[in-house]
C-alpha cells in the first residue's frame, strides 16, 4: 500500500519537526546536563543565560509533533504512547520540573539547590528516556490490531539503556557546542574541556552498545539492497567527528556545535533510511498509520498557514538573541 | 468498583484535566478583561487603566504559562491510557485538538509577544490591537477543545469504515448545534470566573485600605460584568439542559436523580441518591417543577432511570451534586453582583464591609462551578467515552497494567502539588502585593516564557549577572 501525498506531506512535516526538536531541545537539556557537573554559580547562571530566551520554545516542537502525530497518524499516536507509558511519564514529569526550576530558582536562596537538583536530574531524565526510546525502536515494537501488544517494560532491554546513556553524552556534546558558540572567558575555556572528553564518550558508549548489545537480526528487515545510498549518512556523520575535532583543536567557536548538529542529523537520516516505510519499526508503515485524506486536508489548510508562521518566530527569536551572551541582548 | 487500569485512568484524566482547566478558563477571562481596560484606557487615557491593566497582565502571564505547563501533559494522555479511542476516533478527535495546539502556538508565536514585551515598541493603537488578538486567540483556543469534547458528547458528521470513525462532514462535527450552546457556555463561565476574581480582589484592596483607586476600578468593572453576564450564562445553562434532555435522556435523569418516570414529574430540590437501591433518602422535592423545568409544562411525563437498561447508565451522585453545586453557584453570583450594584447605586458599597468580606470570599466562585459543570458533563456521559458509539472500558490501551496507572497517577499527584504550590503561591503574592509597579522588559524573556513574569524584572531570569539589556 502506496501513501497518499497529504500523508508523505504530514509525514515529511513531522519528520522535520522531530530532527528539530532533536537539535533544539538537545542543546538546551545538554545545557541542563553539564549544569549539574559543576558548582559554579557564576558558570551556572551563565549556563541558564546562553538558553533562557529558547529553552521553551524549543519544547513547543514537542507539542506540535505530539499533536501532529494525533491527528495524522493516530495509529502511530496510539502504538507509541501505550508502548512507552512509563518512559513517556517520566520524559513528562522530567519536562515540567525542569521548566519550572528554570523560573524558580532564581526566585529564592533557600530552595535554589532543590530547584538545581530539579533542573539537572529533569535533564538527565528527560535524555535517557528518548535515548533508551529510539534504541527501542531501533529492535522493533510488537503490535496487534493497532495497538502495543508488548509489556510494560518491553523497552527496557541492554541496547536501550546504551542508547539512553548515549543521548545523554551526545546532548551534553550539543550543550558544550552550545556553551562555546554562546559565551567566552573561562566558561567557554570549561566547555571546550567538556568536548574533549564528551566526544570521545560518545563514541566509546556507540561502540560497545552495537558490539555488546545490538540484535543484529533486525537489519534483515530492512531491504539494504535499494538503498545502499544511505550509507552516505554514517559516512558524513563521521566526517562530522573530524571537523568536531579540528574545531576544538583550533578554537573555532562555531565548529563544535554545528559539527554536532550535523553528526546528530546524519544519524537521524541513518535511522530514516533503516526504518522507512515505517514508522513503528517493523509494525505499522506510514500508509497504514496515516488517517483518512478527509482529516489530513482539513487539517493540511491549518498547517500551510501555521507552520511558516512557527518557522518565522523561531528564526525571529534566534536572531534578536544571536551572538554571545551578555553582547547580544537588544 | 475495580481498581483496574480503565477506572485508574479514569481518576487520572480527571484529577490532571481538573488542575489544567483552572488556568485556561482564568486566562479566557483575563485576557477579555485585558483588552477591555485597554480599550478603556485607550479611549479615556487615563493612566489609572494602565496601572490596572499592567498588574492585571503578570498574573495573566503567570496563569497562561502554569496553564501550557500542565496542557503539555494532556496533550499525551489520550495516546497514554485511551489508545482505542485515539486509533478508533483519532481521524475525528486529532485534527480538532491538533487545531488547538496550532491555535495556541500561533497565539504565542505572535500577539502574545508583543503584549508582554511590545509595549514600548508599537504604537498604543496596534498594542491594543494585540491584546484583542490575544483574548481571541485564548478564546479560538477553547473553540477546539469545546467542539472536540462536543463531538465526544453528541457526536455528528462520521461514518464508520472497518471499525474506525471517520470524518463525513467537518463543518457539522466544527459548527455542530450542541457546539454552539456550549462553547458560549464555556466562554460565559470563564468570563464570570475572572470577573468574580477581579471584583474580589477589588474588594481586598478596599479591606486593606490599600490601591484605593485601583480597587475601585476592579470593584465596579468586575460587578458590572457579572452582574450582566450572569443571565446570560443561566440563559445558555438552560439550553445546554435542553441539549441534554434531546440526546442524552439518560443523563438529565441521573441529574434530576429521577429514577422511575413520572407524570406529572417532580423536582428533586435534595436528595442523598441511593444508587444501589435505586431510590432517594432524605429528598425534598416540588411536584409538578420537574416537568416543567424539563418540558415546560406541569404536565409532561420525564423519563427516569428505569427506562435504560442497567449497563447504559451513568452514575448518579456526582452529576446530581455537581450540577447542584453548578447552579447553586451561579445564583450565589447573581446574588453577589445585583445587591453589590444595589449597594454601589445607593453609594454605600466601598462602607459595607460585611459585603466587601461576601465579595472577597466569593472569589472562587467561578472555578468551583466550572470544575462542578465539567464533572455533570463528563460522568454524566457515562459509561460511554464517545456517546453511543465506543465504551469508556473499551477504550483504554489494552497493554496497560494497573501498576502503571496506579504508578503515574502517583506520580502526577506528587509533582502537581510541588508545581502548583509554587504557581498559586506566585500569582497569591502577585495579588496581595497589588498593582505596584509598572511591568518592565525582562532580559532573556520571551513570550514562550511567561512564567518569568512573576516576580519583579531583576529577579526573573538571573538577567542580573548578565551586562545585556
Amino acid at each position: 500500500m502506496e501513501p497518499s501525498n497529504l500523508a508523505l506531506f504530514w509525514a515529511g512535516v513531522i519528520a522535520v519537526a522531530i530532527l528539530l526538536y532533536t537539535i533544539l531541545d538537545g542543546f538546551d537539556l545538554g545545557v541542563g546536563i553539564l549544569f549539574g557537573t559543576t558548582n559554579d554559580e557564576a558558570h551556572r547562571a551563565k549556563m541558564m543565560g546562553t538558553i533562557a530566551p529558547y529553552w521553551d520554545g524549543n519544547e513547543t516542537w514537542l507539542v506540535v509533533i505530539g499533536a501532529g502525530l494525533f491527528a495524522a497518524f493516530p495509529d502511530v499516536y496510539a502504538v507509541f504512547l501505550g508502548a512507552f507509558y512509563l518512559p513517556v511519564l517520566l520524559l513528562l514529569l522530567g519536562l515540567i520540573f525542569r521548566g519550572v526550576a528554570f523560573e524558580f530558582r532564581f526566585r529564592s536562596e533557600r530552595m535554589r539547590p532543590f530547584w538545581d537538583w530539579g533542573f539537572f536530574l529533569g535533564s538527565m531524565l528527560v535524555t535517557f528516556v528518548q535515548g533508551a526510546a529510539v534504541g527501542a525502536m531501533i529492535h522493533g515494537v510488537p503490535v496487534t490490531n493497532g495497538q502495543y501488544a508488548g509489556s510494560p517494560f518491553g523497552w527496557l532491554h541492554p541496547f536501550p539503556i546504551f542508547t539512553g546513556i548515549g543521548l545523554v553524552l551526545g546532548y551534553a556534546l550539543l550543550g558544550a557546542g552550545w556553551i562555546v558558540l554562546k559565551s567566552d572567558g573561562a566558561l567557554r575555556d570549561w566547555a571546550y574541556h567538556r568536548i574533549h572528553w564528551l566526544a570521545r564518550a560518545v563514541l566509546v558508549v556507540l561502540v560497545l552498545a552495537f558490539a555488546l548489545t545490538f540484535d543484529y537480526s533486525v537489519l534483515a528487515r530492512t531491504d539494504w539492497e535499494s538503498r545502499r545510498w544511505g550509507l552516505v549518512f554514517p559516512a558524513i556523520g563521521a566526517l562530522a567527528l573530524v571537523g568536531m575535532a579540528i574545531g576544538v583543536h583550533r578554537r573555532r567557536d562555531p565548529l563544535p556545535f554545528w559539527m554536532t548538529v550535523v553528526f546528530f542529523a546524519s544519524a537521524y537520516l541513518s535511522l530514516g533510511v533503516m526504518f522507512w516505510p515505517y514508522m513503528i519499526p517493523y509494525s505499522v508503515t506510514v500508509a497504514q498509520a496515516a488517517a483518512p485524506d478527509a482529516s489530513l486536508q482539513f487539517l493540511f489548510y491549518g498547517g500551510v498557514v501555521i507552520l511558516p508562521v512557527i518557522a518565522a518566530y523561531t528564526i525571529g527569536v534566534y536572531s534578536v538573541f544571536r551572538g554571545k551572551v551578555g553582547k547580544g541582548y537588544g | 468498583m475495580d481498581f483496574d487500569p480503565a477506572f485508574l485512568s479514569r481518576i487520572q484524566f480527571a484529577f490532571l484535566i481538573s488542575f489544567h482547566i483552572i488556568f485556561p478558563s482564568f486566562t479566557i477571562g483575563l485576557g477579555a478583561w485585558l483588552a477591555t481596560i485597554e480599550g478603556a484606557r485607550l479611549a479615556t487615557g487615563n493612566p489609572l487603566y494602565r496601572r490596572v491593566f499592567d498588574f492585571w497582565l503578570k498574573v495573566f502571564a503567570v496563569s497562561f504559562g502554569m496553564g501550557v505547563v500542565t496542557g503539555i501533559v494532556m496533550a499525551f494522555q489520550f495516546g497514554t491510557n485511551w489508545g482505542v479511542m485515539a486509533q478508533k476516533t483519532g481521524a475525528i478527535q486529532g485534527p480538532l485538538l491538533g487545531y488547538e495546539a496550532f491555535t495556541a502556538f500561533m497565539l504565542e508565536a505572535t500577539f502574545f509577544g508583543v503584549m508582554l514585551l511590545g509595549r514600548e515598541r508599537v504604537s498604543p493603537r496596534f498594542y491594543f490591537f494585540a491584546c484583542t488578538m490575544v483574548s481571541l486567540g485564548t478564546m479560538f483556543s477553547s473553540f477546539w477543545i469545546l467542539a472536540n469534547n462536543s463531538w465526544m458528547q453528541v457526536p455528528v458528521g462520521y461514518t464508520i469504515v472497518d471499525g474506525r470513525i471517520i470524518p463525513a462532514d467537518w463543518r457539522e462535527i466544527v459548527l455542530g448545534p450542541v457546539m454552539m450552546v456550549r462553547w458560549p457556555h464555556m466562554l460565559l463561565a470563564a468570563f464570570l470566573t475572572t470577573g468574580m476574581c477581579v471584583m474580589a480582589t477589588g474588594a481586598w484592596y478596599v479591606l486593606r485600605g490599600i490601591h484605593r483607586a485601583e480597587a475601585r476600578v476592579m470593584l465596579h468593572w468586575g460587578l458590572a460584568l457579572v452582574a450582566i453576564l450572569i443571565p446570560m450564562q443561566l440563559y445558555f445553562g438552560h439550553l445546554t439542559g435542553e441539549y441534554v434532555l434531546k440526546h442524552q435522556p439518560a443523563k438529565f435523569a441521573a441529574i434530576e436523580a429521577r429514577w422511575k418516570t413520572e407524570q406529572p414529574a417532580a423536582e428533586v430540590l435534595f436528595a442523598i441518591p441511593d444508587e444501589a437501591n435505586e431510590r432517594n433518602l432524605f429528598a425534598i422535592s416540588v411536584p409538578k417543577l420537574g416537568s416543567m423545568i424539563a418540558s415546560g409544562n406541569w404536565t409532561a411525563k420525564e423519563v427516569g432511570l428505569e427506562e435504560f437498561p442497567k449497563e447504559d447508565r451513568p452514575p448518579v451522585l456526582i452529576p446530581f451534586f455537581a450540577f447542584r453545586i453548578m447552579a447553586g453557584l451561579g445564583l450565589l453570583m447573581l446574588a453577589v453582583s445585583w445587591f453589590g450594584n444595589f449597594l454601589r447605586w445607593r453609594g454605600r458599597l466601598e462602607t459595607t464591609r460585611w459585603f466587601l468580606w461576601a465579595m472577597f470570599l466569593a472569589f472562587p466562585s467561578g472555578f468551583i462551578a466550572i470544575l462542578a459543570g465539567w464533572f455533570t458533563a463528563e460522568v454524566g456521559r457515562q459509561p460511554w467515552i464517545v456517546y453511543g458509539l465506543l465504551r469508556t472500558k473499551d477504550a483504554v490501551t489494552p497493554s496497560l497494567t494497573t501498576g502503571d496507572v496506579m504508578f503515574s497517577l502517583v506520580c502526577y499527584v506528587t509533582v502537581y502539588a510541588v508545581v502548583y504550590s509554587f504557581g498559586l503561591y506566585y500569582i497569591y503574592k502577585l495579588l496581595h502585593e497589588g498593582p505596584t509597579e509598572e511591568a518592565k522588559a525582562i532580559p532573556g524573556a520571551t513570550a514562550s516564557r511567561p512564567l518569568a513574569f512573576a516576580d519583579s524584572a531583576e529577579t526573573a531570569t538571573g538577567s542580573q549577572l548578565q551586562d545585556g539589556a
